[in-house]
């Protein structure tokens, strides 16, 4: 096929990425250019004190239409929600909304400076001040942050509020409990917080070991970073007499909110007995992610923590008007201005398109769009877990590795030949060969059934020609690529000459 | 219900393959004293049009600076976008996809990143930047951190004149006790190396001296003499830099710098109230191990073709958990790409002509202002597009008279972590026109 496809020398088949932007152009093409300088022109060299820049950076020198052909076949080599079905287990890819994006970029919203002074920024202040009640009621956790600027950020936010906390009432303790199955952003956050991770297995059913709990919880204990429902998929039952365990040392009990999409309106942690919660706006509530970013991780926590959040925090004063306020114990700022300001509006657009009902009626479709592909799958895949799952669940690839050789990897990449994105691999860390599959709430019907007929197919094919599925992809733009390459030989940038 | 694809119908059909009745069967795991039986008290739902005016009315509510001539800068500027920034990053292979952890479907993203990396690492002169970070106040601290795992040391030390909002952010990551932050003053406007015996006992024993150039107040730094006393030290000399002035300013690199960060936000990113923008992030390749954030590398696939990949993975959480370098995982990637769109739309000669221009003018606002006699410059050292200037009055009381009349006169730095008496801090960005200035110095001379 390459043959024909080549047949015309040095014409190369349009797959795959091309030259680099930096590669193209020429120095005299011009794209957007600045005005006629208006004003008389400085000598750079004496102004910068001798700091003029000798040699200009090499950037790309294009036109116009050669940037927006190189973004456009960039895009065409991506996936994303709008491409298809992206069931990425704890990731949370439900459609993002395109009233959001317009949202943010009103210029009432996209222009304003952070020094702005409060009264030239009321509207933002409400936006934000409401998005936080309605986080602090999903949570049941009232005093709120939205500073944060990712999940991660937040559990960071959360952890130095405990550590402040403890600090407070005697001292800052030095152990925080993480259970194995936890995303590696919480034994991370806990290191970058001074803290030593303290790791408690998990039972048959991928909960809490509460004995194994009981017997690491002491007073040296600051807190459990715990998620609920965790990342096998399962609501821990036991909740309850986990956080009870927990205050009962004085400890403080952290929820993830990676997976709060399938509880909103269902079952809040703060009423589990949780002290603080963060929220990934970019899952739960509809803003993108963006190919890695910006999102936004809000922090809800009980009032007795208010005190020490990050300020500072929008409020509402008694005459309607809008200020800010920084909380009397706060830890202080985690970053600069008020956190991802236009995240914050995608989501409080989603909030408001929804409604309460709405907010609700999405987490129970997520949990039974789940549970309705794990019906379709479990006889094909192994299922650890056999219950109702929460809006994923974990399928175990052991037995067609076991069979043929055919590992969750060969079968998370022979998804992409049939226009699927993989579901997420090898995570949690308790599950062998794990396919940790979320439909989320927006997938449609029919795109269900065809990732589960085509799920089924491959493991028929895994059985058949496993060949085939080890060798796949084949139809993607690039092919398996070669990691261990990429480190043996960085070739992290491009430069001048290459 | 919006945004749910399921029809009644086809509910009870997957009710039914599922094996319950009702879908509050599928939440039995959830123990009844924690099931939340109340009604949510969230407003109700919008239809999409009443919705759009809502928000419209929301944002009408602010006085956005396009309403306004603004002279705001200190980290977030008003600069011009190029209209093929937003079209680029609306594309929805490119906003919604995820983190690009599958190579073969990503390859959009990670040469866009590779590119930006690229891009990066010209401005600032260093050998490999990340992907992005949060912002330029987090970028500091992690640089503060990974300069603290090279040298295995643990005292920070910090201008006073570097942005006071990022210091503060430092001092809240350092409260976990992991790193002791020692702050050095500044005078005339720059960090004080008078004293240079001070400033010698100061960075003893540094992992890091965190520096601003151009600083908070908008001077230029010495970074020379800072980087030497801070390499004679065996510590890094990280400088805070903004990516505008890099277009005609020597890149930080040539002063020995280590670490390179920054804010982002002048490439092509709304002011958004501040957020969200990047933190972007260089160093020296030796240290590549240490670094915090996503890197992508340029590598084959199984054909041979060019292809590109997240490497140097075992830095981060997803696989290293408590020993990793950082607690990162979702980074500003798209605002990153903005960046990357924005410095291939202006180009290196855009870059250079627009930064000329905010320097031109910034120089020509301060002279007026002064001319004046209602201003005067509390130092006379080197500035990009921002300075400092003493106002005879109350600064407070003329931002507010002049908002009234349109203008956003700058930032009071009576707030600043070393307040400067009756101080105000002014940008200039290339869309400010001399007609614009000339007003705007009338209408302060008439306050």
């Amino acid at each position: 096929m390459n043959d024909r496809m080549n047949r015309i020398s040095g014409v190369r088949p349009k797959r795959g990425p091309r030259g680099l932007i930096l590669e193209v152009g020429s120095d005299d093409a011009r794209c957007v250019v600045p005005p006629e300088l208006d004003v008389p022109d400085v000598d750079l060299d004496e102004v910068l004190g001798g700091a003029a820049r000798s040699v200009l950076p090499h950037l790309p020198q294009v036109t116009e239409v050669e940037v927006a052909r190189h973004y456009a076949h960039l895009a065409s080599m991506n996936f994303g929600v709008d491409s298809g079905m992206y069931p990425l287990g704890s990731c949370t890819m439900k459609y993002n909304p395109r009233i959001n994006e317009d949202a943010a970029r009103l210029e009432g919203f996209a222009a304003l400076h952070p020094a702005q002074p409060v009264g030239a920024i009321q509207g933002a202040l409400e936006l934000m001040v409401t998005l936080a009640d309605v986080l602090g009621e999903i949570s049941g956790l009232p005093s709120v942050t939205l500073q944060p600027a990712a999940g991660a950020h937040g559990e960071l936010t959360a952890l130095l509020c405990f550590r402040a906390f403890h600090t407070a009432n005697g001292g800052p303790r030095s152990r925080v409990i993480i259970p194995d199955t936890a995303h590696g952003t919480n034994p991370a956050t806990v290191s970058m917080c001074g803290y030593e991770v303290t790791t408690v297995p998990s039972d048959d059913r991928g909960r809490v070991d509460l004995v194994a709990l009981r017997e690491a919880l002491d007073t040296d204990v600051a807190a459990l970073m715990l998620t609920n429902p965790n990342t096998v998929g399962l609501f821990d039952d036991q909740i309850l007499e986990i956080t009870a365990a927990v205050h009962e040392v004085g400890a403080l009990a952290y929820c993830d909110g990676a997976n709060l999409n399938a509880i909103m309106g269902v079952s809040r942690p703060g009423d589990m007995g949780f002290d603080a919660l963060h929220i990934n706006l970019h899952k739960t509530f509809s803003t993108p992610h963006g190919g890695g970013g910006p999102g936004a991780g809000p922090v809800c926590v009980t009032p007795s923590l208010g005190a020490f959040l990050p300020g500072p925090i929008p409020v509402k004063y008694d005459d309607g008007t809008y200020g800010l306020s920084t909380p009397e114990c706060s830890i202080g700022r985690v970053r600069s201005s008020y956190g991802n300001f236009g995240v914050l509006v995608r989501a409080y657009t989603y909030v408001r398109a929804l409604g309460g009902a709405g907010i609700k009626e999405a987490a129970e479709q997520a949990v039974l769009s789940a549970n309705y592909l794990k019906e379709r799958l479990k006889h094909t895949y192994e299922l650890p877990f056999d219950r109702h799952c929460m809006h994923e669940f974990v399928l175990s690839g052991r037995r067609q590795k076991k069979e043929h050789g055919v590992r969750a990897l060969d079968i998370a990449k022979r998804l992409l030949d049939y226009g699927f994105h993989p579901p997420t691999v090898y995570f949690p860390l308790i599950v062998e060969e794990a396919l940790m599959i979320e439909p989320t709430e927006t997938e449609p019907l029919a795109d269900l059934d065809r990732f589960a007929d085509v799920m089924i197919a491959i493991a028929e094919e895994a059985s058949t020609d496993p060949d085939t599925v080890k060798g796949a992809p084949y139809s993607t733009p690039v092919r398996r690529v070669d990691e261990a390459r990429a480190v043996k030989r960085p070739d992290l940038r491009w430069s001048v000459g290459e | 219900m919006r945004y749910i694809p399921i029809t009644c119908e086809q509910r009870e059909a997957m009710l039914r393959a599922v094996g319950v009745s009702d879908v509050s069967s599928l939440f039995s795991d959830v123990p009844d004293e924690v099931m939340f039986d109340g009604e949510l008290a969230i407003p109700s739902p919008m239809g999409e049009m009443e919705l759009a005016s809502h928000l419209r009315e929301l944002a009408d509510s602010n006085s956005p600076t396009g309403r306004l001539v603004s002279f705001a800068g200190a980290g977030c500027y008003d600069h011009y976008i190029p209209s093929i920034v937003d079209h680029v990053i609306r594309k929805p292979e490119f906003f919604t996809a995820y983190t690009p952890y599958q190579p073969e479907v990503s390859q959009g993203t990670l040469q866009a990143i590779y590119e930006f990396q690229s891009m990066i690492c010209e401005l600032t002169g260093m050998e490999v930047a990340n992907a992005s970070m949060y912002d330029g106040a987090t970028a500091l601290v992690e640089a503060a951190f990974m300069a603290a795992r090279v040298t295995k040391r643990s005292k920070i030390v910090v201008s006073e004149a570097v942005h006071p909002e990022w210091i503060e952010t430092l001092d809240t990551y350092a409260a976990a006790g992991t790193v002791e932050v020692v702050r050095v003053q500044f005078e005339s406007g720059v960090t004080r190396t008078e004293g240079l015996a001070g400033l010698r006992e100061a960075v003893k024993d540094a992992a890091a001296v965190l520096i601003a150039s151009p600083n908070y107040f908008g001077s230029l730094e010495d970074l020379n003499l800072i980087g030497e006393l801070t390499h004679e030290a065996g510590g890094l000399l990280v400088v805070a830099t903004n990516p505008m002035l890099l277009g005609v300013m020597e890149p930080p690199a040539g002063a020995g710098a280590d670490i390179v960060v920054g804010e982002g936000q002048p490439l092509g990113n709304s002011m958004s109230l501040g957020g969200p923008a990047f933190g972007f992030f260089a160093c020296r390749q030796k240290n590549i191990r240490q670094m915090p954030g996503r890197l992508v590398g340029r590598t084959v696939d199984v054909d041979g073709n060019d292809a590109f990949v997240l490497t140097f993975s075992t830095r981060e959480q997803h696989i290293r958990r408590e020993r990793a370098t950082s607690n990162i995982c979702s980074n500003q990637a798209l605002c990153a790409l903005s960046a990357a769109v924005y410095m291939s739309a202006v180009g290196r000669h855009g870059l250079a002509d627009t930064a000329r221009a905010c320097v031109s003018k910034a120089h020509y606002l301060r002279e007026r202002l002064i001319a004046t006699g209602r201003f005067t410059s509390p130092w006379d050292v080197p500035f990009g597009y921002e300075f400092a200037l003493s106002y005879q009055g109350d600064v407070a009381e003329m931002q507010r008279r002049m908002l009234d009349r349109g203008y956003l006169a700058g930032v009071d730095l009576s707030k600043a972590m070393t307040p400067l008496d009756s101080g105000v801090l002014l940008a200039v960005t290339e869309r400010r026109t001399r007609a614009e200035m000339d007003s705007f110095v009338r209408e302060v001379e008439s306050l």
